[in-house]
């Protein structure tokens, strides 16, 4: 089966390779890239951790072909900071221990980013709406919660 | 978890796209926002050679209101739906069952064309678009053709959509009186255990037509015209009330399954259906 050439952009750099159609977005990403930020949770679609912004657009790398995502602009929590200069959602989820293992917070991570992209002031029943889909198997729902508030400026969330 | 081989075509227009499919013939699949058929690929339930990518079709995107006839294209997302103003402004059923459909991420990738083209009993907006009346439209290689969404379905992914067609979109007058759109589902993102579409008119304290249809109670979404006809004429009392839900209940036929046992679909059905009664008449 003949490859396809992709180009991405992949934290603001141009990323040009051959990929088979059938390739995922998310093994573009992790095996051809080495971007291992984006991880591979239940890769049916359910669970988050794949989370990438793709042209403004929080999606789930994991159900994105690459041939699909040929031309686009792509975010990971690579893009948002570093560990010396992180980025205030990175920092929020640092202040309020924000999960446990951390295997789903590169994703919750990526799409609270999002929101605050797409919406300045984001409300509590907004914070919930956007991270009620992405899975936490420790439980530390609550505690991201408070991280997200706190990335969006919100004192306190008010029940949903 | 990786799909089998294919080709990857990105036509940009819609005779472009009708040509792959004609070349190909049943090697090939149109693929719109891909959530439903990209798992399937993915577990290997579906196989062919050809994948017709259709996001570069400019003239697929969009919603047009024109008095009150609504035409959405077939690549408009549930993301776009939800976020219409003018759209949720005449026919805030489409808003309420996007946001219902799956969750964030998945609806700004899913479109309405390819939620009503798959027919995947499970998908919402074939129930929602039956109960407004809608029409389909296809394109073909003989050109386009209409179809209604009343008479579309033909079993679990059978539709009378042909081979060599594409849905191109949808089109509806926006209903008079209240709507609901009430699902019943088991989790965040799931499919319906049972939901229910339902549009009232009201004049005087009484209801004087009714729509009503249900999702994934059947291997189709089931318009049920007795269902709103023992609504009409009524002041939508208890026992009118339980007359519709009667007539529904005789007309879907729900399998058991993960979702649960028959018997307690066709309670969920009920119970979304006198919600979304409920629902539709206090916003008449």
């Amino acid at each position: 089966m003949s490859k396809m050439h992709i180009k991405l952009t992949v934290n603001g750099k141009q990323e040009e390779l051959l990929a088979e159609p059938r390739e995922l977005l998310i093994h573009v990403l992790r095996e051809r890239l080495s971007i291992t930020g984006p991880h591979i949770g239940c890769e049916t679609s359910h669970c988050g951790a794949c989370t990438v912004d793709m042209n403004g657009k929080s999606v789930k790398s994991c159900t994105v072909l690459a041939a699909q995502a040929n031309g686009a602009e792509i975010t990971t929590i690579e893009g948002l900071g570093t560990p010396e200069a992180p980025h205030p959602v990175q920092q929020a989820f640092v202040d309020h221990a924000g999960g446990q293992c951390g295997y789903c917070l590169n994703g919750m991570i990526i799409a609270v980013a999002g929101l605050l992209n797409r919406s300045a002031v984001p409300s509590e029943a907004d914070i919930r709406e956007a991270l009620r889909h992405h899975l936490c198997r420790c439980g530390a729902h609550v505690e991201i919660l408070a991280a997200a508030r706190a990335a969006a400026g919100l004192t306190r969330g008010e029940p949903a | 978890m990786i799909p089998a081989p294919f080709e990857y075509h990105r036509p940009d227009s819609v005779e472009a796209a009708v040509k792959l499919l004609s070349d190909f013939g049943d090697n090939a699949r149109v693929v719109a926002g891909g959530h439903s058929l990209i798992p399937m690929m993915k577990l290997r339930m579906t196989d062919f050679g050809h994948l017709i990518d259709l996001q570069a079709i400019s003239t697929l995107k969009g919603i047009c209101i024109e008095g009150r006839r609504i035409s959405i294209g077939a690549m408009t997302t549930q993301h776009e739906i939800i976020h219409h103003a003018g759209l949720a402004s005449i026919a805030p059923i489409l808003r309420e069952a996007a946001r219902q459909i799956a969750d964030p991420q998945v609806r700004y990738m899913g479109t309405l064309g390819g939620n009503v083209a798959n027919g995947d009993p499970g998908n919402d907006m074939p129930g929602v678009m039956q109960c407004l009346d809608a029409t389909f439209h296809l394109s073909g290689p003989g050109g386009t053709r209409e179809v209604k969404a009343r008479e579309f379905y033909e079993a679990a992914y059978f539709t009378a959509r042909a081979e060599d067609e594409i849905l191109t979109g949808v089109s509806f007058d926006a209903p008079a009186g209240g709507q609901a759109y009430m699902k019943q589902k088991r989790k965040i993102g799931d499919y319906a255990t049972a939901a229910a579409a339902v549009v009232i008119a009201m004049s005087g304290g009484r209801c004087t037509a009714a729509s009503i249809a249900m999702t994934n109670l059947s291997d189709t979404p089931v318009w049920c015209e007795a269902a709103g006809a023992a609504l009409a004429g009524t002041d939508l009392s208890a026992a009118a009330v339980e007359a519709a839900v009667g007539a529904m209940d005789d007309a879907i036929d729900p399998q058991s399954d993960n979702r649960g046992p028959a018997e307690f679909k066709r309670h969920a059905a009920a119970v979304v259906l006198r919600r979304a009664i409920e629902a539709a008449a206090a916003r008449a």
